[in-house]
């Protein structure tokens, strides 16, 4: 078959395979998508497991596209946050900011591990993100939170693999190349 | 043999450092955090950037609401007949009340007239959809679909069919953001229904049922009473259900009670809301003979969220 000879499959790419650039629009596209699903009503356990999609997505498009997605981009997504979560202006952008330095600092060696390896990393960079967060609000006087804020980094950290594919899924480039 | 040039190809350059970057966004958005908590003078940036991304969250809503009226259109005949009877077995429920309704108005708004007392809250309400729930773990915030293009004003409440969920605290031009009574932040002036005992109820945050404070261990107060609202904030009318008593802890050591309590209102199930109008303005009140010692009685007990 034709089609299927020229689709990549679904595991994740292997470090040696060479990635075609990432296309602007789909880095804006999924930017935006990640904030929808940030704004997903969601009550309960769905509330209380629901990563921040935003802070993922950033942190993909640091590692895989930097010269799109830096400090800069990362900083105004989280004031965009900061409007629509209806929080401090600048409690988000703050936590995004170093979020994406974060990534500038170790982007060049996780994309050599496994992916589940990245993800350990990933949880990291992740909970340093909520911790951030927690400080700026404990400054503000809020109370210690209850031990499930710890979660949603963790889940995060968890969907890096699935992230991973579906994200690097239009750059792969197809295996015949000479069909095309 | 062409001369290494000494500045890098164009390619490499690439702007500050990322250091440098994330020190000076860093910087800004200390800055910005303390003007926004401080001073409160961002609310203006806030509106305009919700106003410019309010288009683009409704369009990316558009799959998912067409894939719901979708849903909607295929529901099995089972379950809308089984809602229509259901909904048809409330309205019988409460007929009783709704024909009592009409002339019961009419008997207050004769009484009313007789003492002289104004009408307390203005008529209207306005039906909004809940959009999202805040993600912010620290606060207690719901999204609702209208704001200051359906003449909603910061400060209303907002209630479902069972009873108060909320106050509108900010209002963009065509979202507003309701903050629960189980908000850290909320206050509500409630009056035990049975026994008339005055108080006040605080969100406690989330996961957290809210309280009356500074309850004395002998107040009126019982386990299974309702909470309504005493309308004594001029912010919610007064006689709105808002919590029942769940658990009281008397412990004579302590200067005060530790009374809990459950939202009646959906606070976080309702899909529909109802903001009321605003009450009327305060000014006028202490013209009226019997306002006067109501309100320095209940002068504490206004602790109502500015905004």
């Amino acid at each position: 078959m034709r089609i299927a000879a020229r689709m990549p499959s679904f595991a994740p790419a292997r470090p040696e395979e060479i990635l075609k650039p990432a296309k602007p629009w789909f880095v804006v596209l999924t930017l935006a998508l990640a904030m929808l699903a940030n704004t997903l009503p969601a009550t309960g356990v769905a509330l209380a497991l629901k990563p921040d999609f935003v802070a993922l997505a950033l942190l993909y498009w640091c590692i895989q596209a930097p010269r799109y997605v830096g400090v800069g981009v990362s900083w105004t997504m989280g004031l965009l946050m900061d409007v629509v979560d209806a929080t401090l202006f600048g409690q988000h952008a703050l936590a995004y900011a170093v979020l994406a330095y974060g990534a500038e600092y170790f982007r060049r060696r996780v994309l050599r591990f496994p992916l589940w390896q990245q993800a350990v990393q990933v949880a990291f960079l992740l909970a340093a993100c909520a911790a951030l967060v927690l400080l700026v609000r404990m400054i503000g006087g809020a109370p210690l939170p209850r031990w499930t804020y710890a979660v949603p980094p963790i889940v995060g950290a968890l969907l890096w693999p699935l992230l991973t594919v579906m994200l690097q899924w239009p750059q792969r480039p197809s295996r015949k190349t000479t069909t095309l | 043999m062409r001369p290494i040039p000494a500045e890098p190809p164009p390619f490499f350059h690439r702007g500050p450092s990322p250091l440098a970057r994330v020190a000076f966004f860093g910087l800004f958005s200390i800055v910005l955090l303390f003007v926004d908590a401080r001073y409160r003078t961002l609310e203006d940036v806030r509106h305009a950037v919700g106003a410019v991304l309010y288009p683009i969250q409704r369009a990316l809503r558009v799959p998912g609401e067409a894939l719901d009226e979708l849903a909607t259109y295929f529901a099995s005949k089972n379950e809308l007949e089984q809602d229509n009877a259901r909904l048809r077995a409330e309205l019988i429920a409460q007929a009783p009340a709704a024909q009592g309704y009409a002339s019961s108005r009419a008997d207050i708004a004769k009484l009313r007239a007789l003492v002289q007392l104004k009408e307390k809250h203005a008529e209207g309400a306005t039906i909004v959809e809940v959009l999202y729930a805040g993600r912010d773990p620290f606060a207690q915030k719901l999204f609702v679909s209208r704001g200051s293009e359906a003449g909603l004003v910061p400060g209303s409440a907002v209630i479902d069919e069972a009873g108060v969920v909320g106050q509108l605290t900010r209002v963009y031009p065509t979202t507003s953001e309701v903050t629960l009574v189980t908000d850290k932040d909320h206050a509500v002036p409630v009056k035990d229904e049975r026994s008339g005992v005055r108080s006040v109820l605080y969100g406690a945050g989330t996961g957290r049922a809210p309280e009356l404070r500074f309850m004395p261990p002998s107040a009126d107060i019982r386990v299974g009473d309702r909470m309504v609202t005493s309308g004594l904030d001029g912010t919610y009318p007064a006689g709105l259900a808002v919590a029942q008593v769940s658990r009281i802890d008397r412990d004579t050591g302590q200067i005060f009670a530790r009374i809990e309590c459950m939202p009646i209102g959906g606070v976080d199930r309702s899909g529909t809301l109802l903001v009321l109008a605003p009450p009327a303005a305060l000014p006028a009140r202490p013209e009226e003979p019997s306002e006067i010692e109501t309100k320095s009685k209940g002068g504490r007990a206004k602790a109502r969220r500015a905004g």
